[in-house]
């Protein structure tokens, strides 16, 4: 892992004559306080993060804690007031216009809250916008473009308005217009806040399977804590322009850094609003099951990673089998040659993604082994142990 | 006895002061005759400047003129520049040619000449009623064919193209001058602050105003009155063009930035795109107010419907000023609707904006990777 993004010290101040707001700041003194006197506002304050190549990192807060700058200083739609921010190592507040400009269109972009789209340009054309801005020829936009929209599902509307489509579909092409440039940076501002729940979900889903195809480095503005736990790798907590947490969902959930984190879990009753899912630990050493790929070689996988248990899969990603190290050495031991259904575990059962917690509760404490968590193809997403829903519950408790 | 002495203390200074600011101040602000030297100086040092801007005028209001009496012209000349633009050199050379032998046909036969080259008044009146079927609809089209036939039955259809090219030429010319110094606004606050004042004073002098300098600079005649006209029609196009452009969201305006537009292209691809409906409205109030002045301007001479009322109001013949009037609400009901009707989306037309980029613009993409 490479880190892909990195943001140094980074201070937004709105307002004439920021030096001296600067100065307050260094003193110690607070947000409003700034603003009484200088009538400065301090977007974000002294942010510190990095990003690394493919992953999906989320920044949370609540509204005017400075997320939406943040992520306009990234690709500079917002000036930076002090810091840097480094793309593979290039500093890009020092760019100059034409640089700047160049970058945008190659390396990263953005999709909006309220989707952006232009109204009088076709799906297609929208979704050719980057490139067509960048001075591509006609027919590699729309060979490109449809290329995106098909990523998105959306290639038969390719000739459509976008006020012939519904909400979802036009993030769809916000989507595909952001994928269209292939750039190695997506900048998402509250993508799916102007959806309804259902379709936000869908939504959610779709970046993932998108990320699973070809994982790009995206960086997510959401004030939804569902959100950032579904789809985040690493979540940044702000308050108050400052950045407060950075860690894993499952390291925010389990020890938040202060009372404004703590109260973003404060009275969630987990086992309603977490699926199984969200849950699922995709720690486990899995196997793809693949011709000359045999028994000893995934003994020795999962040996080498300290696991009891493996899950092997296909080329797919669909779920086939768990199998355990003793399993594995009885077969081989059976069969030197044998293939991987004899190794199986008997009695393993799966459960579909979107299963409530509550729900799997009965079916973990019945079952001897990890259930299998696998969504509506019959994709591995991971596995939830008894431990794993016992430290669910129990983070409930403590928030 | 102490009270009056400082009564009249406390006067004498006032008095003084009202009659200071009287004879310094009040007496020496004399903006008419400012007004009247300014003038006089400018025709007297800016000639070679005021024959440069009648000559453009003229012959903008010359071609506009021709282009009405005789459109087939002129559609032969957008057919040409379409093929060329939208289908490359090749098809432009073969329309040219085509156009080229259409017209020679007049060489031949006394009535496609006729028709080809001094192509007859209904001809126009046609153009009207079949613009009025396309973007409207067809019971506009029906309206305009019984106001055009109403018009040439009062024998007034010269007087009809006279405005009309009068409003269309000073129309153009004060878009061209008006778009740009609306985009202008619409990027600095500090443009906007000067402009808008100028604008207020544009629109709220009387327009016969106008015609005092204009006569002046430039005579009698249909460039004066095609000069007050474009002054006075000016403004909407400029405020509602600046309007437009800033009402575009801040999210679109992101959105080209993020996805590396220039200043520039923001302003082709995002902006004026996403203004035209408010743009296309200005022109609109552009062309409405350039018709109420071409009326008034015939005071100056400009002939056309407003000569034919004003001689109605000389010789108090109702009969004839009201023909004229109607003539004129006529006139402006077709250009109110079919130049509205371009400002209104439609779905894969585009605005007019869209279309007319559509006709300049489409091979662009293609040229760009050719080079």
């Amino acid at each position: 892992m490479t880190e892909k993004l990195v943001v140094e010290d980074l201070y937004k101040i709105f307002g004439p004559k920021p030096e001296r707001a600067m100065e307050l700041l260094r003193q110690g003194y607070d947000k409003n306080e700034i603003f009484a006197r200088t009538g400065n506002t301090v977007g974000v304050r002294e942010a510190s993060f990095s990003v690394q190549e493919g992953e999906v990192f989320v920044i949370m807060g609540l509204s005017g804690s400075g997320k939406s700058t943040m992520v306009r200083m990234l690709n500079r739609l917002i000036e930076p007031s002090y810091g840097h921010v480094y793309l593979d190592g290039q500093d890009i507040t020092q760019m100059s216009q034409s640089e700047l400009i160049a970058m945008r269109r190659q390396d990263m972009s953005m999709v909006f809250q309220s989707f952006a789209l232009l109204p009088h340009k076709t799906v297609a054309e929208n979704a050719a916008f980057g490139l067509d801005v960048s001075g591509h020829s006609a027919a590699e936009q729309r060979e490109k473009a449809l290329r995106a929209l098909e990523a998105v599902g959306l290639a038969p509307n390719a000739d459509s308005y976008p006020d012939e489509l519904s909400g979802g579909m036009k993030q769809r092409v916000g989507l595909a217009r952001a994928l269209a440039t292939d750039p190695t940076i997506l900048l998402m501002d509250e993508a799916f806040s102007a959806l309804d729940p259902l379709i936000r979900t869908e939504m959610q889903d779709e970046l993932l399977r998108l990320q699973q195809e070809h994982s790009r480095t995206v960086v997510f503005i959401s004030h939804d804590l569902d959100e950032a736990m579904r789809i985040g790798d690493r979540i940044a907590i702000m308050e108050g322009g400052s950045v407060v947490q950075i860690g894993t969902p499952e390291e925010i959930v389990s020890n938040p850094a202060n009372e404004y984190v703590r109260s973003f879990f404060y009275g969630v009753d987990v086992s309603q609003v977490y699926s199984a899912g969200d849950i699922a630990d995709r720690r486990r050493v899995t196997v793809i099951q693949r011709p000359g790929m045999d028994l000893r070689s995934a003994l020795g996988r999962i040996q080498n990673y300290a696991g009891d248990i493996g899950v092997i899969i296909d080329r797919n990603r669909r779920f086939q089998g768990l199998v355990s190290a003793e399993s594995l050495t009885r077969a081989i031991r059976q069969s030197p040659g044998g293939d991987y259904p004899d190794a199986f575990l008997e009695g393993v059962r799966t459960v579909a993604a979107d299963t409530s917690i509550s729900d799997v509760l009965g079916m973990a404490a019945e079952s001897e082994y990890p259930l299998v968590v696998v969504d509506e193809e019959g994709r591995y997403s991971g596995t939830i142990s008894q431990s794993t829903l016992l430290l669910t519950l129990d983070r409930t408790q403590q928030a | 006895m102490q009270e009056e002495g400082s009564e009249q203390q406390a006067l004498g200074p006032l008095d003084q002061l009202r009659s200071w600011v009287n004879e310094q101040v009040l007496e020496r602000i004399t903006i008419g005759d400012w007004i009247e030297s300014l003038v006089d100086w400018i025709s007297a040092n800016l000639e070679p400047l005021l024959v440069g801007i009648e000559a453009t005028i003229r012959a903008l209001v010359d071609v506009t003129e021709a282009a009405l009496l005789y459109p087939l012209w002129i559609t032969a000349v957008f057919v040409i520049l379409g093929a060329w633009l939208k289908l490359g050199r090749k098809a432009g050379g073969i329309a040219l040619v085509a156009a080229a032998a259409v017209f020679s046909l007049g060489f031949f036969s006394e009535a496609a000449k006729a028709l080809l080259w001094f192509s007859p008044p209904w001809m126009l009146a046609l153009l009207v009623v079949v613009a009025g079927l396309w973007r409207v609809g067809w019971r506009f089209a029906l309206f305009a064919a019984v106001a055009v036939g109403l018009i040439f039955s009062m024998e007034l259809w010269p007087e009809t193209i006279r405005t009309l090219s009068l409003v269309v030429a000073s129309s153009i010319a004060a878009l061209i001058i008006g778009l740009p110094i609306g985009v202008a606004m619409s990027r600095s606050n500090r443009v906007e602050m000067v402009v808008r004042p100028i604008l207020d004073l544009m629109q709220t002098m009387p327009p016969f105003v106008y015609l005092i300098p204009a006569a002046i600079f430039f005579g009698l005649g249909t460039v004066p009155g095609a000069i007050a006209t474009l002054i006075f029609a000016m403004p909407p196009a400029v405020r509602l063009t600046n309007l437009g452009i800033r009402q575009v969201s801040q999210e679109h305006v992101e959105a080209g930035q993020a996805f590396g537009c220039t200043p520039r292209q923001l302003l082709f691809k995002i902006q004026l795109p996403l203004a035209a409906p408010s743009i296309m409205q200005g022109i609109n109030q552009t062309i409405m107010l350039a018709l109420s002045m071409v009326v008034i301007a015939s005071m100056i001479g400009a002939g056309g419907l407003g000569a034919t009322v004003l001689t109605g109001i000389q010789r108090l013949q109702v009969g004839l000023g009201f023909e004229g009037g109607l003539a004129v609400v006529f006139l402006a009901i077709l250009l109110d609707r079919i130049s509205q009707s371009f400002g209104q989306r439609r779905r894969g037309q585009g605005s007019g904006w869209g279309l007319l980029q559509w006709f300049f613009r489409g091979r662009q993409a293609g040229d760009k990777s050719a080079a």
